[in-house]
């Protein structure tokens, strides 16, 4: 069985968002029992479940919307990777510790202004679900952030590996402020918000925070593009082999 | 004779947090509404608000408060999750509080102030000689401190 979803607008961002959040959860769980500590173990694992219960909410207001009896596991589990939604730079891989944090936080300071604008969104559920992610996120980014001037202001070592990491992601972020017909229909009628707006107020928290991490974003970079219309690396299509196997074997499986 | 809406309402505020059973959902402002049916035969409909959207225990939560509404005698029962307006720590009652440090776990400052304001004051010991070890503990909702005066390493309530 494979899911087709409609082109409904508010269906296609919701599971763009849904798709962001759980590729990110996913990424984030493989560092259990790999961490250099049990505190980071712990942190990680919750920032993945807060993703996850955004993912859940978000997939289970697509499966409410569409009423064609799915639920948010079937959205999760039984699309293909071309069907994904999810912008590129969640689904990189890991890499080290620095580039992990690196990544979370490019997203995190994503993710604090779209649901702080998801707030007043007219879609009454979106905004439901961003009054409770937008208190998680905060802590998201606080964590990412601490961690990104750690590294970046810390060692030698530490600096480099975390400049590597800004220099290989920057080309993801320029995704993440991209608009198309679909979402400036809805910024439009007010159930998004405007993706400039997003992208200034974002700028802001990346300058600030790589200033204090003594950091520098790499000068005339290309931007990849093509995620959110469900273009993706080999990267994702490995994640979800693993998050969907069993489910795809088994499908409705439960224990 | 209390009012049946009182009984249904008190045995869901009743029914014990998961993860911290020393709690009861009622202690932590999670219960939204309670709504009797018209008809002896018709269905209680309870509304709850989950603390973190990803917290594992609002399955177990939901379970727990239909066993407690057909314990006091209502064989159908509907439990819906709401989302809006956001659980916020400032829900949990002075009552929880308490029993919070009595537990060994700080509680909650104000919400809205993550990243600012002082370290929660040990709750063992008093001392406001406490620093963070991690801003996420045991559960999504908890932080990780240690006390400066008695070394002794707490959780604390993260204020939402």
């Amino acid at each position: 069985m494979t899911v087709h979803p409609t082109d409904d607008p508010i269906t296609t961002v919701a599971l763009r968002q849904a798709d962001r959040t759980v590729v990110l959860a996913q990424r984030l769980v493989s560092w259990i029992t790999h961490t250099h500590e049990l505190e980071e173990e712990i942190a990680l694992a919750n920032i993945g479940v807060d993703l996850l219960g955004q993912a859940r909410a978000l997939y289970s207001a697509v499966a409410e919307r569409e009423g064609t009896g799915l639920t948010e596991d079937d959205y999760a589990y039984h699309r293909d990777d071309w069907q994904f939604r999810n912008p590129l730079l969640v689904e990189q891989a890991n890499g080290d510790f620095a580039h992990t944090m690196v990544r979370q936080f490019l997203h995190d300071a994503y993710a604090t202004e779209l649901w702080n604008g998801l707030l007043t969104s007219t879609d009454e559920r979106l905004a439901a679900i961003a009054g409770k992610a937008v208190k998680e996120t905060a802590y998201h980014l606080r964590h990412s952030g601490t961690w990104v001037v750690r590294l970046g202001d810390g060692t030698p070592e530490s600096h480099d590996r975390a400049q590597d990491a800004l220099d290989r992601l920057w080309r993801f972020t320029g995704e993440l402020f991209e608009s198309d017909d679909v979402v400036a229909g809805l910024v439009a009628t007010g159930v998004v918000p405007d993706p400039e707006d997003l992208r200034r107020r974002w700028d802001a928290t990346v300058d600030r925070v790589l200033g204090q991490a003594t950091l520098v974003p790499p000068a005339d970079v290309v931007m990849a593009t093509g995620g959110w219309s469900g273009h993706h690396g080999e990267a994702l299509s490995r994640l979800l082999g693993e998050m969907q196997v069993l489910q795809r074997t088994h499908p409705g499986a439960s224990w | 004779m209390s009012a049946p809406v009182d009984a249904v309402r008190r045995a869901v505020h009743e029914v014990p947090d998961p993860e911290l059973p020393f709690l009861t959902i009622g202690d932590l402002g999670i219960v939204r509404d309670v709504r009797l049916p018209e008809t002896s035969d018709g269905t209680v409909e309870i509304d709850i608000t989950p603390t973190y959207t990803g917290c594992p225990a609002t399955e177990a939560i939901a379970d727990a408060v239909a066993d407690a509404v057909r314990a006091v005698g209502h064989a159908h029962v509907r439990v819906r999750s709401v989302l809006a307006p956001a659980w916020s720590t400032d829900w949990i009652s002075d009552t929880g509080r308490d029993k919070l440090r009595e537990a060994g776990i700080s509680p909650p400052g104000p919400a809205g102030t993550v990243g600012l304001g002082l370290p929660p004051a040990c709750p063992r010991c008093g001392s406001a000689l406490t620093r963070e070890l991690s801003f996420f503990g045991s559960t999504a909702c908890q932080a990780r401190y240690v006390c400066g005066a008695c070394l002794e390493p707490f959780d604390h309530v993260k204020p939402l």
